[in-house]
């Protein structure tokens, strides 16, 4: 295995890392207040597919496009179009007090048939399959820094050669567990998802709250959509609800984290690392265990490797649970819906 | 008006639906003074303090604070008013910490916020004397200490008004005393302090005013100095009142259940049954008396089987039938595999009782769907018990597949008791089988546990309402914390009696 191999795991799992970190803090944002959004990977087709028409319709109507306007009219596209999503999810659950998980899962199956809709009739728009590119937008998105990412050698490959969205992530990962922890308004927040009795009579207002996380969580949630369209398939489209698979390694991602932002800043990558074991593993340790698991076909042991993440995700499961410390276990509310005539 | 006022209250009505909870209330609360309102369960003393809380909202009447006019619409309003309220269920986030629980939802007070509110927390506590490690988490409290928490957090909001609903009902006597060391602290410095109770030894020695409901009315004032615990009892239990339930004598009465040190401790490591001995016969009806708390619910289940027992308890079943079993130790369903005939109607109907989403066939077949052969459910006969049990007792449903839950309260209860006496049984224990229901339902329960008892089933009635239990039972059983705190004859008891037993421990008190 060279090094040359493990720097383009690595920067493979820092790219897929970044699509989940977006999903999984956003819903972490969700969840914190009590609302358990399932809708998560839909939203981050929505997200996506927004920020791709935005994209499109303005790289049609100007030879020139300028690339601060691309970037600025994607990602107003996409936090508008999730955050509407956000809002129904809210209006269903929070007003109507409809079932969160069922109206979570309605909303992926929504969010993914709508994103495929539209994405067939903008790939139609341009001309067939394979032609859709809005590459001045994705070009603005993977713009890179100006020395540091190409003069640092080995650094730079490592570290800086990303789109920036990679880096604000990060930083919004941080500021996100800054704000529960160290905010009053995060500590109302996480009273809301807690018990929602308790903050209502304290005089918080638990409906602002609730709306409020699961709007600007889903906007978050739905970045990684805009973030998997421009960077991780590089302005392209295709109907095969990429986004949707990744989702659901983003709501996987929260349980992983134990509901803190800043464990999605490495959990994420891990994530990504197990994900890519499929097509970095070394040929002698995948012989080794083809042989072992007396598997006859390079691509059914590679569905074996493609489940890592998911049997990470249960073994932290088993390990937190046992542990029983509270701090690690789900806001206690989670998915129920609020009366406050029943206090 | 003299200035010493701290709250008044004129005329408070308070209904919900058909029940009023409180008819025209007036009393007064004072500064520099702990009032205790006293009244049984159900006598509107937790309501009334809700209205001030802004937990409800008093459908007519008038409330001043400190000489004003107010109204108070919600729990913000309250703390705007400087009243605080101490619930008996505690409102406390578990896994933040105590320092977090005490500024939830209060705004921020500049930069170094927290360490700001924490000073202004540790005055409050050498203020008074509590003590409290203002960074340890909720879930690591015990409740002593959670209550603590909710006094602080209330203080820390600035009421000069603590309303305590029950405070002492979950701590031990060391606790309750630093507990009113506590509260006498705060009379001491102005402070205006109620306490909701029904316990008169406490009343008797922390408050300077009693005052009294009773079914929703106002009884009276007394100053502490100058009452004793009978004058309070009898205003609490009020007149005798002769209920028209016929109660036959059965003279053939055979032992059916020997309860012996019985003992159950629940989770939160409390006695909740302590070492409860008793005989039931056949033919007779026993009453289960206390306040509620006091262990009644947990005793039923224990003999159920649903309650998990502390070595050394026994409980023997003796049926002419089915010879002699011991209980302890075998679970429910095990019970009824051997064939013994204990009928439970549970005080939850809906929750352990019968499933609300299913009608009264598939209900009455909860209890034997293992008999039969084969996989397959057999319907025929729990569908014939199902129309006999809506003829007999006059269910009113529009369908036996009706969901149970859309019935009225009586005819879920008719529905309960119908499939519980269905199974012939040779005990029948009842948990608060009237609670929720009419008059008229209610007598037509009483009448089938007068049938049964006449049939030679021994019947178990626990119940709230003293005038029915003095009417219904042969004899009546007083639990007190847990403990059997005498048992005396249903004819010739009174009300008097049964009180002070409910509410004054006889040993070591």
């Amino acid at each position: 295995m060279t090094l040359d191999v493990i720097i383009a795991w690595i920067t493979a799992a820092i790219t897929f890392g970044t699509v989940i970190m977006f999903g999984c803090i956003g819903e972490t944002l969700n969840e914190k207040a009590g609302g358990l959004n399932l809708g998560t990977p839909g939203i981050m087709m929505l997200g996506g597919i927004a920020s791709l028409a935005g994209a499109f319709f303005y790289e049609r109507s100007t030879p020139n496009p300028v690339p601060i306007v691309c970037v600025l009219i994607s990602l107003i596209s996409c936090l508008v179009v999730s955050g509407l999503a956000g809002l129904l999810y809210g209006f269903l659950t929070i007003t109507l007090r409809a079932n969160q998980n069922v109206t979570g899962l309605t909303l992926t199956i929504f969010g993914n048939g709508i994103a495929n809709f539209f994405g067939g009739s903008l790939v139609k728009l341009s001309g067939g399959v394979g032609q859709i590119s809005v590459a001045s937008t994705s070009k603005a998105f993977k713009a890179t820094m100006p020395f540091i990412s190409s003069n640092l050698g080995i650094v730079s490959q490592l570290l800086f050669k990303y789109g920036w969205l990679t880096y604000v992530v990060l930083i919004m990962a941080f500021a996100m567990q800054y704000f529960f922890n160290k905010t009053r308004t995060g500590l109302n927040l996480r009273s809301v998802g807690e018990n929602p009795a308790t903050a209502d009579a304290a005089g918080i207002n638990v409906t602002k709250y609730k709306y409020a996380a699961s709007c600007l969580g889903a906007a978050i949630s739905g970045l990684g959509g805009l973030y998997y369209v421009m960077d991780y398939v590089k302005g392209t489209w295709s109907n095969d609800s990429g986004i949707e698979a990744l989702g659901w390694l983003a709501v996987a991602l929260v349980i992983f984290t134990s509901w803190k932002p800043k464990n999605a800043t490495w959990g994420a990558y891990l994530f990504g690392f197990c994900y890519w074991i499929y097509l970095y593993i070394p040929a002698g340790i995948n012989n080794a265990l083809m042989k072992l698991f007396n598997v006859s076909r390079t691509t059914y042991m590679q569905n074996l490797y493609k489940m890592i993440p998911y049997i990470v995700t249960i073994i932290v499961l088993v390990l937190v649970s046992s542990k029983k410390k509270r701090e690690n276990q789900a806001p206690q509310s989670l998915g129920i819906s609020y009366f406050r005539e029943e206090r | 008006m003299d200035n010493n006022c701290a709250v008044q209250l004129t005329n408070i009505t308070k209904s919900f639906g058909p029940v009023v909870a409180n008819e025209n209330v007036s009393f007064d609360i004072r500064k520099h003074e702990v009032l205790a309102l006293l009244g049984e369960n159900g006598s509107g003393k937790t309501t009334i303090m809700n209205m001030l809380a802004g937990i409800y909202y008093p459908d007519s009447g008038e409330i001043y604070v400190n000489g004003n006019l107010v109204s108070i619409k919600d729990p913000k309003d309250a703390y705007a008013l400087g009243i605080g309220m101490i619930h008996q269920h505690y409102k406390l986030i578990d896994v933040f910490s105590a320092l977090e629980n005490i500024v939830l939802g209060l705004k921020a007070e500049g930069k170094k916020d927290l360490s700001m509110a924490r000073e202004k927390v540790s005055e409050i506590c050498s203020k008074y004397g509590f003590e409290m490690d203002l960074d340890m988490k909720v879930y690591d409290m015990t409740v002593s200490q959670k209550q603590t928490l909710e006094i602080i957090k209330v203080l820390y909001r600035g009421a000069d008004i603590l309303i305590l609903d029950e405070p002492t009902a979950v701590l031990t006597p060391q606790e309750t005393a630093r507990l009113f060391n506590i509260l006498r602290n705060m009379r001491d410095d102005g402070k205006a302090i109620v306490i909701i109770t029904h316990k008169l030894n406490e009343v008797m020695e922390i408050s300077d005013r009693v005052t009294i409901l009773r079914k929703g009315q106002y009884i009276g004032t007394v100053n502490t100095a100058e009452t004793n615990p009978q004058q309070l009892t009898e205003m609490m239990v009020g007149e005798k009142i002769t209920l028209d339930i016929k109660r036959d004598l059965v003279e053939e009465k055979n032992l059916r259940l020997e309860v012996k040190n019985l003992t159950v401790i629940n989770n939160e490591n409390k006695r909740v049954v302590d070492d409860v001995t008793f005989n039931l016969y056949s033919g007779e009806v026993l009453g289960i008396a206390g306040i509620s708390g006091s262990g009644q619910k947990e005793l039923l289940e224990a003999i159920m089987g649903l309650q998990k027992c502390e070595p050394g308890s026994s409980v023997v079943y003796y049926s002419t039938a089915h010879g002699v079993h011991e209980l302890v130790g075998l679970s429910t369903q095990e019970i009824i595999e051997h064939g013994l005939h204990l009928a439970f109607v549970p005080e939850d109907r809906l929750g352990m009782g019968l499933v609300g989403n299913m009608g009264m066939t598939d209900n009455v077949m909860l209890k034997r769907y293992r008999k039969g052969p084969g996989p397959f459910l057999h319907r025929e006969q729990p569908h014939q018990t199902a129309v006999k049990i809506k003829e007999e007792l006059d269910v009113q449903t529009p369908d036996l597949e009706y969901p149970l839950r859309k019935l009225s309260g009586g005819n879920v209860q008719k529905v309960l008791v119908g499939r519980e006496i269905n199974n012939k049984p040779t005990v029948l224990m009842t948990a608060y089988a009237v609670r929720g229901l009419d008059i008229n339902t209610s007598y037509a329960i009483y009448n089938l546990l007068n049938e049964q008892k006449k049939r030679g089933v021994a019947v178990v009635y626990v119940g709230e309402d003293l005038d029915v239990l003095l009417a219904l039972s042969d004899r009546i059983m007083v639990l007190c914390n847990g403990k059997v705190n005498g048992i005396l004859d249903g004819r010739t008891a009174n009300k008097e009696e049964v009180g002070l037993l409910m509410t004054h421990l006889k040993e070591g008190e």
